[in-house]
C-alpha cells in the first residue's frame, strides 16, 4: 500500500538524497518520497544535454526493449516516450490498442503475459481505466511505467512539470501553484497536487464546483471556485484541458460560460504576479481555457514542458532499466 | 434416524431460550428440547448406516460441550446463479457453500438467465434444489418481466409455483409508478417486495463510493444519495400502498435513518445489511482489488458506524450475505470493467460474530438477525428451535480461530475481499431437515 496514503501534508524537503531507484515501477507520485522525486529531477536535468547534441543519442540502453502500450490516444506522451527510449539507444515498440478489446478480444492480463513472454525490459502503459498499470505491475516482473491511467495519475507529466518549474524559478518549496479547470477528471491535477505539495509548494485549485473531487482538500489542496481569486497569488498557473463532452454530463452549461468564468486571457492576466509561469499539459483548447495570446505569450512555459518531458522519461527509463539498477542486478 | 445433541448451549431467539440443554431430532423434526435427554430416547433404527456416516463417527449422539446450538441460519439474500451462470455457481455448489457457512436456508434472487419471472424457471430452481441442494432453497421471483422495469411479472403465478418474495435485485425499478403498482399488487396477494435501492442516474458510471478514496484513486464515485433517494422513495410508496417493503443491502447512513424513521411511523418496512457493509470501508478499494467492488459500494467509516447502530437498535432486522459469485473472467480485469459482487456465504457468520466479540450485539441478537428475523420477513416458519419444527440446526464454535482461505471455499467462485483475514467463530456442524450436511474437520 502507498506509503503516504491519504496524507496531504508536505514532507521535509531535506531528506537524505538517494543514488538509485529502489522500486520496480513508476505508478504514481502519491507513493513517491521526496528523495525519489529529487533523484528523478536531478537525473532528468543531466539528460537534457543529450537532446541538444548534434547526434542525440547515447548508448546507455543499447540492447534493451521498451514497449509503449497505449490503450488511449496520445500524441505527446507516446512520442515523448519513444524519443526518450531512442535517445538512450533502446529499441522502442509502440502498440496502440483499443480499450474496447476488453469487451471483445484479449484481456489486459493476457496481453501483459504475452508481451512479457517476449522479454521486454520495460512496459509503458496508458489506459483509460484507473489502476490498469497497477494490475500489470502486480503480474509482471518487468518494470511498468504509468503513462496515465484514467483520472488517477499521470506521474511523468507531474515530474516534467516539477522539473520545468524548478528550472525556471530555481526552487519548488514555498511556491504557490494554481491548477485551474476540470480537477475531477484530471490525472494531471492529481499527480501535480501530490508532487508540488510533497516538494513544499502550496497548491490552489479552482474550477466549477461540479468538477471538484469529493474531499479534495484532504489531499492538502486549497479550493477556490473563482479563477480571479487564485490569479493574484499564484507563482505558477496550470490550466487544464476542458473536454466538450463534460457539457453533456451537466458539469457546465456551455463552453462559452466555462470560458467566461475559467478561461485564462490577457484581461485576467492583468492581475497576475510579474514573472508568473503559465503551464498547460496539452492538448490545448485555444480560446476556451486559454487564449492564444496567453498560450504564446512571454510567461508561457508550455513548450519547455514538452522539452522536459523527453528528459524526464529518459531519466525514468535509465533509472528503471539501465545504469545503477543494472549493475545492482548483475552484482547479485 | 435420530440425532441427540448433548450439552449444548441452546440459543433460540424466537423463544428467547439461552441455556444448557439437549436437543433430540427424529427424522426431519425436532422432537424434544430439554435438560439431560437420556440416550435411551435415541432410536438407532439403522446403527450400521449411522456409524458409517463420515459426518457422524459417534453414531447419532453428538457431544456439543462448549458449542452453541442455534436454529439453522437463514440467508435472506443470495445469488445461486442457476440457471444460466453455472460457471459461477450452481444451486448444488451454492448450497454446499451455504452449509459450510452454517446456512440451512437460502433465498436466491431472480437475476438468473433466463430471469426467474415465470413458473417454469421457479419450478426448475425448486427441482434442482430438491435433487441437488443440501439446504432449503427459496426462490425470489422477479418484479418485472426480464428485470427490465417495464411491466409486471406474473406474480400470482410465481407465488403459486413457490416464489417467496419478489425482487428485481441487481437493479432498481426506476419507474416510480410501476413500482407503486408492484407494491399494491404484491400486497393484494400477501407478498413482500425486496427492493434494490439505487438511483441509476446518480450512479452513472460510478464504480465505488464517492469520497476521498475515490478522489485519490481517480475512480468515478457513487454518492450515498444514490441509495438514500430510492430508500426514501420506496418508503413513501410503501406508505402510500400499505404494502410490505423490504430494503435490501443497506449501506448508507441516510438509508438507516430513513428506515428508522419509517418504522417509528409504523410503515411496513424491514431492512437488511450485509457483513461487508459493517466490516469494510471504501479504503479497502485502495490497491484497485476488484473483489472490493459491489453494488451498493463499500462506504465510509461513518456509514459503517451507522449500519452497526442500525443493527443494534433493530432498524436493520436482518443480516444477509448478498452472496454474489463471479468468476475470474468477470473479476480479473481492470477495476472499471470488473463485475459487481462478492461471495459471502462462508464468511457471513464469523463476520457477524465479530460484532458480538466487539460488544456491538449480544449473541442472541446476532443469531436472531441470521435466523428468525429474516425468515419472519418472508413469513416463513424457519429459523426457530421448537418441538415439531423442522430440524434445521447450526452448531457454532465461538472460539474457533482460523485464517480465511478462499481456495478452501465450497463455492465455485473465489471473489472474496476477506482472503487472509483472521476470524473467530464458525459453524462446525450444519443439519438440514435432520440430516448432517456439513461437519467441520
Amino acid at each position: 500500500m502507498a506509503e503516504n496514503q491519504g496524507r496531504g501534508a508536505p514532507r521535509e524537503v531535506s531528506q537524505k538524497p538517494i543514488q538509485r531507484w529502489a522500486g520496480k515501477d513508476i505508478l504514481g507520485i502519491q507513493e513517491m518520497s521526496v528523495a525519489e522525486i529529487e533523484l528523478i529531477l536531478d537525473t532528468a536535468a543531466s539528460f537534457k544535454e543529450v537532446s541538444t547534441r548534434e547526434i542525440k543519442k547515447v548508448p546507455t540502453l543499447r540492447g534493451k526493449t521498451v514497449i509503449n502500450l497505449f490503450y488511449e490516444a496520445s500524441t505527446r506522451t507516446r512520442t515523448s516516450f519513444e524519443i526518450a527510449g531512442k535517445r538512450l539507444s533502446a529499441d522502442t515498440i509502440n502498440i496502440s490498442a483499443s480499450s474496447s478489446s476488453v469487451v471483445k478480444g484479449e484481456t489486459l492480463i493476457d496481453t501483459a503475459k504475452n508481451l512479457e513472454a517476449m522479454k521486454p525490459d520495460c512496459i509503458v502503459i496508458r489506459h483509460s481505466a484507473a489502476g490498469a498499470p497497477h494490475l500489470l505491475a502486480r503480474l509482471m516482473d518487468v518494470p511498468v511505467i504509468n503513462a496515465g491511467d484514467g483520472a488517477h495519475e499521470h506521474p511523468t507529466q507531474a515530474l516534467l512539470d516539477l522539473l520545468t518549474v524548478k528550472e525556471k524559478v530555481g526552487r519548488l518549496a514555498g511556491l504557490k501553484v494554481a491548477i485551474v479547470g476540470d480537477i475531477l477528471h484530471s490525472r494531471v491535477a492529481r499527480s501535480n497536487i501530490w508532487g508540488f505539495i510533497k516538494m513544499g509548494a502550496e497548491v490552489h485549485a479552482a474550477g466549477p464546483r461540479t468538477m471538484k473531487p469529493a474531499d479534495v482538500e484532504r489531499m492538502g489542496v486549497h479550493w477556490h471556485t473563482s479563477l480571479r481569486e487564485v490569479i493574484p497569488i499564484a507563482d505558477v498557473i496550470m490550466m487544464l484541458r476542458i473536454q466538450l463532452e463534460r457539457q453533456e454530463g451537466g458539469f457546465f452549461p456551455t463552453l462559452r460560460e466555462y470560458s467566461r468564468l475559467f478561461g485564462l486571457n490577457m484581461e485576467v492576466m492583468m492581475a497576475a504576479k510579474p514573472g508568473v509561469l503559465i503551464m498547460h499539459p496539452g492538448p490545448m483548447n485555444r480560446g476556451v481555457e486559454i487564449s492564444p495570446e496567453v498560450a504564446d505569450g512571454p510567461f508561457s512555459v508550455i513548450l519547455d514542458q514538452v522539452t522536459n518531458g523527453v528528459a524526464v522519461r529518459m531519466a525514468l527509463l535509465y533509472l528503471l532499466v539501465g545504469g545503477e539498477k543494472e549493475s545492482e542486478r548483475s552484482s547479485l | 434416524m435420530s440425532l441427540l445433541f448433548r450439552n449444548a448451549r441452546v440459543i433460540d431467539p424466537a423463544s428467547e431460550i439461552d441455556g444448557r440443554m439437549d436437543v433430540l431430532v427424529e427424522g426431519d423434526k425436532i422432537v424434544e428440547i430439554g435438560p439431560a435427554i437420556p440416550e435411551s430416547r435415541i432410536k438407532l433404527s439403522s446403527p450400521a448406516t449411522d456409524s458409517k456416516d463420515p459426518f457422524l463417527p459417534g453414531g447419532g449422539i453428538i457431544d456439543c460441550a462448549g458449542k452453541i446450538l442455534a436454529p439453522g441460519l437463514f440467508d435472506l439474500h443470495c445469488h445461486l446463479r442457476e440457471p444460466g451462470f453455472e460457471y459461477k455457481e450452481t444451486i448444488e455448489s451454492g448450497s454446499r457453500a451455504g452449509a459450510a457457512g452454517g446456512f440451512t436456508s437460502l433465498v436466491c434472487m431472480a437475476n438468473t438467465s433466463p430471469v426467474n419471472d415465470c413458473r417454469a424457471v421457479t419450478e426448475y430452481i425448486l427441482r434442482q434444489a430438491r435433487e441437488r441442494a443440501c439446504t432449503h432453497v427459496f426462490p425470489v421471483g422477479a418484479v418485472t418481466k426480464g428485470l427490465k422495469g417495464e411491466s409486471l411479472a406474473e406474480m400470482a403465478e410465481l407465488k403459486d409455483a413457490g416464489a417467496v418474495a419478489f425482487s428485481d435485485d441487481g437493479k432498481p425499478v426506476m419507474n416510480s409508478s410501476l413500482f407503486r403498482r408492484a407494491l399494491e399488487y404484491a400486497r393484494g396477494i400477501g407478498m413482500t417486495i425486496i427492493s434494490h435501492c439505487e438511483d441509476l442516474s446518480l450512479t452513472g458510471q460510478g464504480v465505488m463510493n464517492e469520497g476521498f478514496v475515490s478522489t485519490t484513486l481517480g475512480l468515478r464515485g457513487i454518492p450515498n444519495a444514490a441509495e438514500e433517494i430510492m430508500v426514501l422513495r420506496d418508503i413513501a410508496l410503501a406508505e402510500l400502498t400499505g404494502a410490505s417493503l423490504h430494503v435490501a443491502h443497506v449501506s448508507a447512513a441516510g438509508s438507516v435513518r430513513a428506515v428508522r424513521e419509517a418504522k417509528r411511523r409504523g410503515i411496513k418496512v424491514t431492512a437488511e445489511t450485509a457483513p461487508h457493509y459493517f466490516s469494510l470501508t471504501d479504503e479497502a478499494v485502495l490497491g484497485f482489488d476488484p473483489n472490493t467492488k459491489m453494488s451498493p459500494p463499500l462506504r465510509k467509516a461513518e456509514d459503517v458506524q451507522a449500519v452497526i447502530e442500525g443493527l443494534k437498535d433493530g432498524t436493520l432486522d436482518a443480516i444477509a450475505t448478498d452472496h454474489a459469485p463471479q468468476s475470474a473472467v468477470e473479476k480479473d480485469v481492470e477495476f472499471d470493467y470488473a463485475a459487481n459482487g462478492i461471495i459471502g456465504l462462508e464468511t457471513a457468520l464469523p463476520l457477524t460474530l465479530k460484532l458480538v466479540h466487539d460488544g456491538h450485539l449480544t449473541l442472541m441478537e446476532a443469531i436472531a438477525k441470521l435466523t428468525v428475523h429474516p425468515a419472519g420477513i418472508l413469513g416463513l416458519e424457519k429459523g426457530r428451535l421448537k418441538v415439531g419444527a423442522d430440524a434445521d440446526i447450526t452448531l457454532i464454535d465461538l472460539e474457533r480461530e482460523y485464517t480465511v482461505e478462499v481456495g478452501q471455499f465450497k463455492s465455485r467462485s473465489r471473489n472474496s475481499p476477506f482472503q487472509g483475514w483472521k476470524l473467530k467463530g464458525a459453524a462446525v456442524m450444519t443439519v438440514v431437515s435432520g440430516k448432517v450436511v456439513f461437519r467441520a474437520a
